[in-house]
């Protein structure tokens, strides 16, 4: 409801919008990167402030949301996990790994669709989603927390430990 | 139109050259030639943006020769040879190219249709027994000539919203959707109110309103017309009317002084839709939804079905034949300038003709007609609301229609005009009369098709047909001469109006000669100058341009603009 963004970060992002004098259009994807880094994900009126930004309308930016996964439409945890699903991670382990996390972390992930791929821990503290190649195909299974990498994973307890 | 020749460029299409203006899209190239490109995104008024791939077809160009070859040898007809590029392409968005070939019969189309085909049906549900496209459906008229005998498919068919409320007048089932975008295109680029895309593409991609709105312009009905499928509906229409049962009649809109053409779909005298009918000259392929669905009065309740005659203070149904007899008696012993005849700017030409003779004969010393004025919202609907306000000033020789209405009023109340004969008008609603004033006349005659305030003063009621329900000409507010054809039969002992008028004449001691409309269309083009020379059958479905109004459309004006720009084709 309280969606302000701060004068700094629309200061950034004007600049940004400025790398792309034919079409304003073009600058949806740095807006969203920028917005999506500085909260965490795209909400309702992150999606409006953008389309007002580049004069869009709004469904043409929640079309550019909604194509792409690695734009959240939900609030994720302190902590967003990644688990790489793509075959070699596959084949090492990673739906385990999943599974693991999830119940280490408390996390509940029945409510996962196709259009709502992220679970929250009950404590805030972990979210997590599946993500396809991490591009580490020979230390699998392997994922992501929030930016720093984690290969061939399996003390989980140890892995959540790190964060606080 | 430009005066001069547009450049001509030589294509061969299944084997045979033909010439066409450079610039021509390779799918409108083959049309012009009677060779049908089956496709789903394209559509002639919106952008192409090449999705549907439904429109691939073999291309081939003349060998470009190695260095040091010498060129190909042109024949006889100064054609070079074809060398086939071994890839296809799409034939909406690409134009054509001097000595271009084009095979849409070959095996590597009819492979890329099949397989456009088996793609689209995979996830397409088999609901076609309760869904209203069929019978009308691009993809079952594709898939009986290029579709496959069976699925290969075997996995589960992936599950998106149905019955979904887009907006107040369309639902839409976004399983039967084949993601052609012609829906946000024309939401886009005509209706400039963007409201529709695409979300989650890829294996899921659904079709989407914003959430929190809804396609709720006034034109959003089109969207239906020109989904191929079935995955926007007619809230108004859905499940009402297998569309092969529908008589289909060609004739024109008459709720504003556009005269949009339009096709009437009805069965057993109950009409079921409406839909626009191209004309690149009054509507486009459009119209707007206030129009199109204001059609479910025609089989209202309050119809008047027979004559009525009043008896005391109540009406009482009479023949044709009493209710023409008590109105000859009553306009007997009258003057001419007690009479006045109110006439309606909704009458065709033929009506109007009919009435001016009718006026003259009674020496009637006022007529006029009632206007109707609203707001023009810029794209199709008109501020003239009346479709034939151009008649009245042509045929009926008015000069400023609605001038003399209250002069009218003045002399019922002043007692110097003691009858009036309405026709086709509600005086008390559309007119402002008061019943007052009319309580005052001697004689009050009101033909209508509704029953209304004023029928129910009037001392004969006569049923008169709705616009569905006759035929005739009328002049839109371009000055082009359109055909109104009936569609339906009006309900009981319901009259044309012109047959009402002839009849009135013919009871008050007036000759005729008068048996089919027709007779009156030839009539006109005898003696009103502007008409001379036509006939029935020159007018044609997409009528004519007679006179110089200096009007335009505006929607079709943005059309001519991106037509200019080659946005579209247009």
């Amino acid at each position: 409801m309280s969606f302000k963004v701060p004068t700094e970060l629309e200061k950034e992002i004007d600049e940004r919008v400025t790398h792309y004098p034919v079409s304003k259009r073009s600058a949806v994807l740095p807006v969203l990167h920028a917005l999506q880094h500085h909260f965490g994900f795209i909400e309702e009126e992150a999606i409006e402030w953008t389309a007002a930004k580049l004069d869009l309308e709004p469904i043409k930016v929640l079309e550019v949301v909604t194509f792409y996964p690695g734009f959240r439409q939900s609030a994720p945890g302190k902590y967003h996990i990644r688990v790489c699903r793509t075959l070699s991670c596959a084949m090492a382990g990673s739906y385990e790994l999943m599974e693991e996390i999830c119940e280490k972390a408390d996390i509940d992930r029945s409510g996962v669709t196709h259009h709502d791929p992220i679970a929250v821990s009950k404590d805030g503290k972990f979210s997590i989603e599946f993500a396809e190649c991490l591009a580490s195909c020979g230390t699998g299974p392997v994922c992501l927390v929030g930016d720093d990498f984690h290969e061939e994973v399996k003390n989980v307890e140890g892995l959540l430990k790190q964060y606080k | 139109m430009s005066e001069e020749k547009p450049d001509l460029i030589d294509v061969q299409i299944n084997g045979e050259w033909h010439s066409f203006p450079k610039g021509t899209r390779m799918i409108e190239a083959c049309r012009q030639v009677g060779v049908e490109v089956p496709h789903y995104c394209y559509h002639p008024k919106l952008t192409s943006p090449g999705n549907c791939r439904m429109c691939l077809v073999e291309m081939g160009m003349p060998p470009r020769p190695r260095p040091g070859d010498d060129p190909p040898e042109p024949d006889e007809d100064g054609h070079l040879p074809i060398s086939w590029i071994p890839r296809p392409a799409i034939a909406c968005a690409n134009t054509i190219a001097p000595n271009m070939g084009i095979r849409t019969e070959s095996e590597m189309t009819e492979e890329c249709r099949k397989g456009v085909m088996e793609l689209l049906l995979a996830n397409h549900p088999l609901d076609c027994p309760i869904c209203d496209q069929a019978g009308e459906c691009s993809l079952q008229e594709f898939s009986v000539e290029h579709g496959n005998g069976e699925s290969r498919f075997r996995e589960q068919k992936v599950k998106k919203p149905k019955n979904v409320d887009v907006g107040p007048r369309i639902r839409l089932d976004d399983e039967r959707c084949i993601m052609c975008s012609r829906c946000i295109r024309f939401t886009d680029e005509i209706a400039d109110d963007p409201v529709l895309g695409f979300t989650d593409r890829g294996s899921h991609t659904v079709l989407t309103v914003y959430p929190g709105k809804e396609l709720a312009n006034n034109y959003s009905l089109n969207t239906v017309d020109i989904c191929p499928v079935g995955a926007l509906t007619s809230n108004d229409f859905r499940f009402q009317m297998r569309v092969w049962f529908m008589k289909e009649v060609k004739t024109i809109d008459t709720n504003c002084a556009t005269g949009a053409n339009i096709t009437v779909y009805s069965r057993e005298d109950k009409i079921y839709r409406i839909t626009p009918r191209q004309n690149n000259d009054v509507n486009s392929d459009w119209m707007p939804d206030s129009h199109r669905l204001n059609f479910h009065w025609i089989e209202s309740e309050a119809r008047l079905t027979e004559p009525l005659v009043k008896d005391g203070d109540q009406h009482r149904s009479a023949s044709w034949q009493e209710a023409l007899a008590t109105t000859a008696d009553k306009l007997a012993g009258l003057e001419g300038s007690e009479i006045a005849v109110i006439a309606s700017a909704r009458m065709t030409n033929e009506e109007l003709l009919i009435t001016n003779r009718f006026v003259k004969h009674l020496e009637a010393g006022h007529v006029d007609t009632v206007p109707r004025t609203g707001e023009a919202d810029g794209y199709l609907i008109s501020a003239d609301r009346n479709p034939n306000t151009l008649g009245v000033k042509t045929v009926l020789g008015l000069d400023d229609p609605g001038s003399q209405l209250s002069a009218i009023q003045e002399g019922i109340e002043q007692g110097r005009i003691k009858a009036v004969i309405s026709l086709q008008e509600n005086l008390i609603e559309d007119a402002g009369f008061s019943a007052d004033t009319l309580k005052k006349l001697d004689f009050l005659l009101v033909s209508y098709p509704l029953a209304n305030p004023t029928a129910d003063l009037a001392d004969v009621v006569l049923p008169g047909a709705a616009w569905a329900e006759k035929s005739g000409t009328m002049l839109n507010i371009t000055g082009r001469l359109q055909r109104l054809n009936k569609a339906v039969d009006g309900p009981g002992l319901t009259l044309e109006p012109w047959e009402i008028v002839r009849d009135l004449i013919q009871a008050t001691g007036g000759g005729n000669g008068i048996y089919s409309v027709n007779d009156l269309f030839q009539q006109l083009a005898a003696e009103v100058s502007e008409f001379e020379g036509l006939t029935w059958g020159r007018i044609g479905d997409l009528g004519i341009p007679l006179i110089e109004t200096g009007e335009t459309i505006p929607l079709l004006e943005r059309e001519k603009e991106r037509i200019a720009k080659g946005l579209i084709v247009g």
